[in-house]
């Protein structure tokens, strides 16, 4: 079964001066362990398609399903849980909480399901696995480079072990070289550890690292490459 | 680490604005608990100003009959009027007392010598006789005139006969009926034979139980004033309920003024609070994306509003102390009256209030915070 699949979904944006088709009936199956590219010009609808497979938004019409469960129909409270336990979010701007430690940002998602013995520990060993030092536990994000913020926001996405990684630009905010080392660990958790990621980039040499490249043009899916 | 923590941490981080709202509930603490203890104490100088507990019932002449005066007969139809309830008659006059070569002028109280023991008590002697010279002086003017003489033992000249100190009264504080703390009590009959009177100014009925009252006031009304108004008929429950419910109207106007404080810096709390969602609406967005639910977030920024009110509490309750010891001194000159517990009660009242005006001002930011869009404010800089 798909982790993601997206059944002739349209989403409209009812405007006063009309309405706006962000995406215009979309097909997409994305298996367990794929790395997926997602790209297309600016309005092409890549970010409409990211918030729906985050359960940040639900289709106007169409089926879609997130870990073997539908989303249409869902409350804000079933589509918050579904991103509580299903997705991990990477995002261009790393959006670490000022106000909490390194150590604490990883432990946070795992706080949300309830606080369980051992949740310090399992946040201390994503963080290691991403290479952060033991050093950085207990600094605020503020005190960290570009490159190191990110993999704590990896560390972040992957702490509650999920379904799938969403990443929105995730080496847009960094220089190409720590870009590379950051699209290194993405595909070294695809790799080995399995991690299905999905990525919307506009950095055709992201296409290096995938599996497979989807392309969007006025919210179709125009190119589906392997 | 938890949401209350994360609340903790976001008000010390911005700790300026927060000390400014803390401050605010600090101010309003204040100023609920000290004008509440103000109101209250006065209450309660009320309270021990006068003596009747309500169990008393006043018969005086009707304005115009019978020359202002109480007949011996009218006196007999009361006795029987109130059943095994006491009826204690008295008059009252002002006169020159002289003890030694020292002449002063007092108030006298006449009151039957049998009846005396019903109605006041004596701290030191005894009670005079009927049919003796002896008298009793009340504790303030023994107190004041112990210089002059006049003392137990000591010899009062009145007019031309002289009676002897028996008794000195306990204090018995404001009464309805009468105030003999600054008074000569005699023996009615020495007071009938030196004035050659014998009537009576009113009548002092003590009912046993004070559910009675009414009653009794009932069959007073219809032996004296059947076919027309002969006498009044006054209860003290009555007048001491109107004077504690007005003493309850300050205490609840004075607290409202303070309430108005603390109503003001609830405003200020909202303020701080919206200023807080609005600064971090893309944090909000970051929380809610991953994972965070509204009512999480919402409780996240009730916790914040609850930290507020309760160190605004906290050091509001302490320095209501401070106050409320400043005004009991001052405006009503007995600082005890602060440690009464119904005064105490209003530092609790005022810091209850606090933190309830703070979390109340919260609700509506924390839960403009919880119904944020998390896509809109991801995208918010």
């Amino acid at each position: 079964m798909p982790v993601i699949s997206f059944d002739a979904v349209t989403k409209v944006y009812p405007l006063p001066a009309g309405d706006v088709v962000a995406l215009a009936g979309v097909d997409i199956a994305i298996e367990k362990g794929e790395f997926v590219l997602i790209m297309g010009p600016s309005g092409s609808g890549k970010s409409t398609l990211l918030n729906i497979m985050g359960s940040l938004d639900v289709p106007t019409s169409g089926e879609v399903t997130i870990a073997g469960k539908r989303i249409s129909g869902m409350d804000d409270d079933d589509l918050t849980l579904m991103r509580r336990d299903h997705i991990g979010f990477v995002f261009q701007q790393f959006n670490l909480i000022p106000l909490l430690s390194i150590v604490e940002n990883v432990e946070y998602p795992l706080i949300l399901k309830g606080r369980q013995k051992g949740s310090r520990e399992r946040a201390e060993d994503v963080l290691r696995a991403v290479g952060i030092a033991d050093t950085h536990l207990t600094h605020k994000p503020g005190e960290l480079s570009g490159g190191q913020q990110q993999r704590v926001a990896i560390a972040r996405a992957l702490v509650n072990d999920p379904d799938f990684l969403l990443c929105d630009e995730p080496t847009g905010n960094l220089d190409s070289k720590t870009g590379t080392a950051i699209m290194d660990l993405l595909d070294r958790m695809n790799r080995e550890e399995g991690k299905t990621v999905v990525m919307v980039t506009h950095d055709p040499r992201m296409t290096d690292y995938a599996d497979r490249t989807i392309r969007l043009v006025d919210g179709r899916v125009v190119n589906d490459l392997l | 680490m938890t949401f209350f923590d994360l609340a903790r941490r976001n008000v010390s981080r911005h700790w300026l604005r927060s000390s400014l709202a803390v401050i605010g509930i600090v101010i309003g603490v204040i100023a609920i608990a000290s004008l509440g203890i103000m109101g209250n104490s006065i209450s309660l100088m009320f309270g021990d100003m006068v003596t009747d507990v309500g169990d008393t019932i006043i018969v005086s002449p009707a304005t115009g009959v019978g020359g202002g005066k109480l007949t011996e007969r009218q006196m007999n139809d009361i006795t029987r009027a109130v059943g095994s309830n006491v009826a204690i008659p008295f008059s009252t006059n002002a006169d020159k007392i002289t003890v030694g070569d020292k002449e002063s002028g007092a108030m006298i109280y006449a009151i039957p010598a049998g009846d005396i023991v019903s109605l006041l008590e004596v701290e030191s002697g005894a009670y005079p006789k009927g049919t003796g010279t002896g008298c009793l002086i009340g504790s303030q003017l023994a107190a004041n005139s112990r210089e002059n003489g006049l003392k137990l033992g000591a010899r009062v000249r009145i007019g031309d006969e002289t009676l002897r100190v028996v008794g000195v009264l306990k204090e018995r504080g404001m009464g309805f009926d009468i105030n003999p703390d600054y008074a000569i009590v005699v023996p009615y009959a020495w007071y009938s034979n030196h004035y050659d009177e014998d009537e009576y100014d009113q009548v002092i009925v003590k009912v046993r139980d004070v559910n009675d009252i009414d009653a009794v006031k009932e069959s007073i009304e219809q032996k004296m004033n059947r076919r027309e108004d002969t006498v009044n008929v006054m209860d003290t429950r009555g007048i001491l309920e109107s004077i504690f419910a007005a003493a309850d109207s300050i205490t609840v106007f004075l607290s409202g003024i303070g309430a108005i404080s603390l109503i003001v810096a609830g405003v200020s709390i909202l303020n701080v609070m919206l200023m807080s969602v609005t600064e971090r609406i893309k944090e909000i967005g970051v929380l809610r994306s991953i994972g965070t639910r509204r009512s999480e977030v919402m409780r996240m920024f009730i916790y914040e509003a609850l930290i507020l009110g309760l160190a605004g509490a906290a050091i509001g309750g302490v320095l209501s102390f401070v106050a409320g010891y400043a005004v009991t001194a001052v405006f009503v000159g007995n600082p005890d009256y602060l440690f009464n517990p119904t005064s105490l009660l209003y530092i609790v009242f005022g810091m209850a209030f606090g933190v309830l005006t703070s979390v109340a001002s919260g609700l509506y930011p924390a839960w403009k915070a919880a119904q944020l869009n998390p896509i809109q404010a991801l995208r918010h800089e």
